[in-house]
């Protein structure tokens, strides 16, 4: 914590110094200057001349950049597909740069996502300011989780030009948000940096299920005549704005072009959504707190699919190393053991309620695991024993896999910056990372680290370990989830067989863990949790989404028995990547996450 | 007087490269960007560019001699260059590599290796300037080459 502490302060002191750019340019010419130019600017500066390298160091490390600058004409790889894959996948701001100015070259950068485009030769000025675009992807963040989480009503507008009026808007909300800042505010003295912000963002998190429901609404309208606000209402998600709606269509839109581009007959969003539907997700994420947490039926599953794990805060002493393994958990209990308000989720002490089974063999070592880090920091009873919500990061590696779910993995909100910023923006999640290690080593699960912890460090500690409980939770690990396998293939956008680009491929060589089964158990104790429990099942591959949506789930897991107990909070920050699973503490509704 | 002199030369030197058309605005940027972390740094980048530019352009030129053209790939390449060109302020090299590239579109085959030739001396006459200038501005020593007064 003190560690993290210092390593954010010192990081975030003067933001933007020592702002983490990442600069992708097959000339090496440029590639010096724009290092020089970039040094001069206080950044820290990584250079790469090829786009899967970068890519590589992407995934390897979501939290490792702040922004990306990239040339657009590079041999090995186009600097738009880059972008796209940046995009969905880590969720950092891009920057195009080319010598060529055409309008429509422009047009394709800012269409592919590029948050700037910078004609060559680049002056040092236009560099000096690019922190703005991580700055704004923070404030968006911020925005978001604070409007869909503390109030339903407040229409959070995703545009930094809205910013002030959301502020005003969610005065009210901020309040709530300001108390709870306070709390963080003391183990994160650079918070300067979030005030504006105060937003706690409230990542919309796009679920498995929440996916399902979109790709459903879009094929039922026909994805000619679609349209953000027909997909709404179709959807019939409480809480879901037309911006989400619309962003989510874009990236998807995104991911069918390019699908078709390589169109190997792949029939992945087909795989994936005959997973899905077979997951009986019954329960859809809730966006709102509470409310929507009475859809639990019978069958509240919840079908947890990590692809990766990115851990950025894993248990302390766990590193994300040693986290593997895919688990796929599908909790099945009545939901609304699970909804609870943030607050209220302090109670959920007793983590013998929600026993989810997780069992990591064969785990694949998770790629990160994004803590949620602010969250905790707020809840800092939670930290008796309340579970952490860890956020887990997904390769989205898979793009196709992410369009399934709708960018689920791509969106990974590249937790890289937020990292850095965490401790700036209050990331309210109350996500607590988890690390989970192969079964033999739940043992070394131990407490629950509150998150805080974790948000100073970039990853290095996750939320404290799960415990799992082996109570009779049954989760199932989606094995079906061959998708991830399906991923692992897929990976490869460029058609390249070099999987090892993909993380994903790294993470989990194929290997599929043992399906898990859990049962939630106890539903009073559910009653405890937070009101949604996000899971995405990730076959094989030991990524936890995050879980992390407002109210914390304690996981706890035995040895001995199986069953887990998972106390999740599931935030809204529950994505995949769940770079931004911050924020979720004040929001106890589950936003849209994005599961990889 | 024996440095001031040279540096005179220096700037005399540096200030027909551009009023020739040789470099452009650029160059100066990089002259700004050269501090005592890095005091040689112009000279770094132009060597940098010369030694990349070299290896472009025998591409070009193997492209070029292939059969069918490819004016697509041969565009490419030339897109490369012409963006390396414009990271030292080569004015005149990155004209050419325009007219080049035009060339290129119409699929005029004997333009292009027309101008190709002309991108081919550009570049020569440039390196060799360049080079000069740098022999002259070791002459002169670290503390005055960063800002030569003006001739």
């Amino acid at each position: 914590m003190v560690m993290e502490n210092l390593a954010a302060s010192s990081r975030t002191e003067a933001f933007p110094v020592g702002l983490r750019v990442l600069v992708v340019d097959d000339d090496p010419t440029w590639l010096k200057i724009l290092e020089k130019m970039l040094r001069k600017c206080s950044y820290e500066v990584t250079t790469c001349g090829l786009a899967r390298v970068a890519l590589e160091m992407l995934r390897e490390r979501k939290d490792r950049f702040d922004i990306v600058i990239s040339d657009v004409n590079m041999p090995d790889m186009d600097g738009f597909k880059l972008l796209e894959h940046v995009g969905l996948e880590m969720d950092l701001p891009v920057i195009m740069m080319s010598i060529d100015g055409e309008t429509s070259r422009v047009m394709k950068g800012v269409q592919h996502g590029a948050c700037d485009y910078l004609l060559k030769p680049v002056r040092m000025k236009e560099l000096k300011n690019i922190w703005q675009h991580v700055y704004r992807k923070k404030m968006h963040e911020v925005k978001e989780i604070e409007g869909h989480d503390i109030n339903e009503d407040l229409q959070i507008r995703n545009g930094p030009e809205d910013f002030e009026d959301r502020l005003v808007l969610n005065g009210t909300d901020m309040n709530s948000v300001r108390k709870r800042k306070d709390v963080d505010s003391k183990e994160h003295p650079d918070q300067e940096f979030c005030d504006p912000a105060t937003v706690k963002k409230a990542r919309v998190v796009w679920s498995v299920d929440l996916h399902q429901k979109f790709v459903n609404a879009v094929n039922q309208i026909g994805i000619d005549k679609v349209g953000p606000k027909k997909i709404l209402d179709l959807m019939n998600v409480p809480g879901l704005t037309r911006e989400n709606v619309a962003s989510h269509l874009q990236k998807y839109r995104l991911y069918l072009s390019r699908l078709q581009k390589q169109n190997e007959g792949r029939t992945f969003s087909g795989n994936m959504q005959s997973d899905f539907s077979s997951q009986d997700v019954s329960e859809n994420f809730d966006l709102h707190n509470s409310t929507q947490t009475q859809q639990n039926g019978a069958s509240s599953k919840y079908i947890y699919t990590n692809q990766k794990i990115s851990e950025q805060g894993i248990a302390p002493d766990a590193c994300a190393d040693d986290f593997k393994g895919v688990v796929s958990l599908q909790v099945t209990d009545r939901k609304q053991a699970l909804l609870s308000d943030v607050p209220d989720s302090q109670k959920v002490s007793g983590v013998s309620q929600l026993g989810v089974l997780l069992s990591f063999k064969d785990m694949m070592p998770i790629v990160d695991m994004k803590p949620l880090k602010p969250s905790i920091s707020r809840h800092q009873p939670w930290n008796a024993g309340i579970p952490v919500v860890q956020s887990m990061q997904c390769p989205k590696h898979n793009h196709e896999h992410c369009s399934l779910f709708e960018d689920c993995s791509c969106l990974p909100k590249p937790d890289k910056e937020p990292q850095g910023f965490v401790d700036h923006f209050h990331t309210p999640t109350s996500l607590i990372s988890i690390t989970c290690n192969s079964e033999d080593d739940m043992s070394g699960l131990s407490e629950f680290n509150p998150v805080q912890t974790n948000q100073k460090s970039s990853h290095s500690k996750a939320i404290s370990p799960m415990s799992f409980m082996t109570n009779p939770v049954s989760v199932q690990v989606d094995s079906g989830l061959s998708s991830t396998q399906d991923f692992g293939a897929t990976c490869e956008e460029d058609g390249e067989t070099n999987k090892k680009e993909y993380y994903y491929d790294q993470t989990c060589s194929g290997r599929i863990p043992p399906p898990l089964e859990l049962s939630l158990k106890n539903e009073t104790d559910l009653a405890s949790l937070p009101e949604e429990l996000q899971l995405c099942s990730l076959q094989g591959i030991g990524c936890f989404e995050n879980l992390g949506l407002n109210s914390m789930e304690i996981f706890q897991y035995n040895d001995s028995t199986s069953a887990i107990e998972v106390y999740s909070n599931w935030n809204d920050g529950l994505e995949f990547n769940c770079d931004y699973l911050y924020d979720s503490v004040d929001y106890p509704m589950i936003d849209e996450c994005l599961f990889a | 007087m024996e440095y001031s002199s040279l540096q005179r030369q220096v700037a005399y030197m540096k200030k027909r490269l551009f009023d020739q058309g040789y470099l452009d605005e650029q160059f100066y940027q990089l002259e700004e960007l050269q501090d005592e972390a890095n005091p040689n740094f112009v000279e770094e980048v132009v060597t940098l560019f010369f030694r990349d530019s070299s290896r472009l352009m025998a591409n070009i030129e193997q492209a070029l001699e292939k059969c069918p053209q490819d004016f697509h790939r041969l565009d490419s390449f030339m897109h490369q260059l012409k963006g390396s060109t414009s990271s030292i302020g080569a004015l005149r090299v990155k004209n050419e590599c325009t007219q080049f590239r035009e060339y290129c579109d119409e699929g005029n085959l004997d333009g292009c290796q027309r101008s190709f030739q002309k991108v081919k001396r550009e570049h020569a006459v440039l390196k060799q300037k360049l080079k000069a200038y740098f022999q002259l501005l070791r002459q002169i020593g670290p503390t005055e080459r960063a800002t030569p007064p003006g001739g």
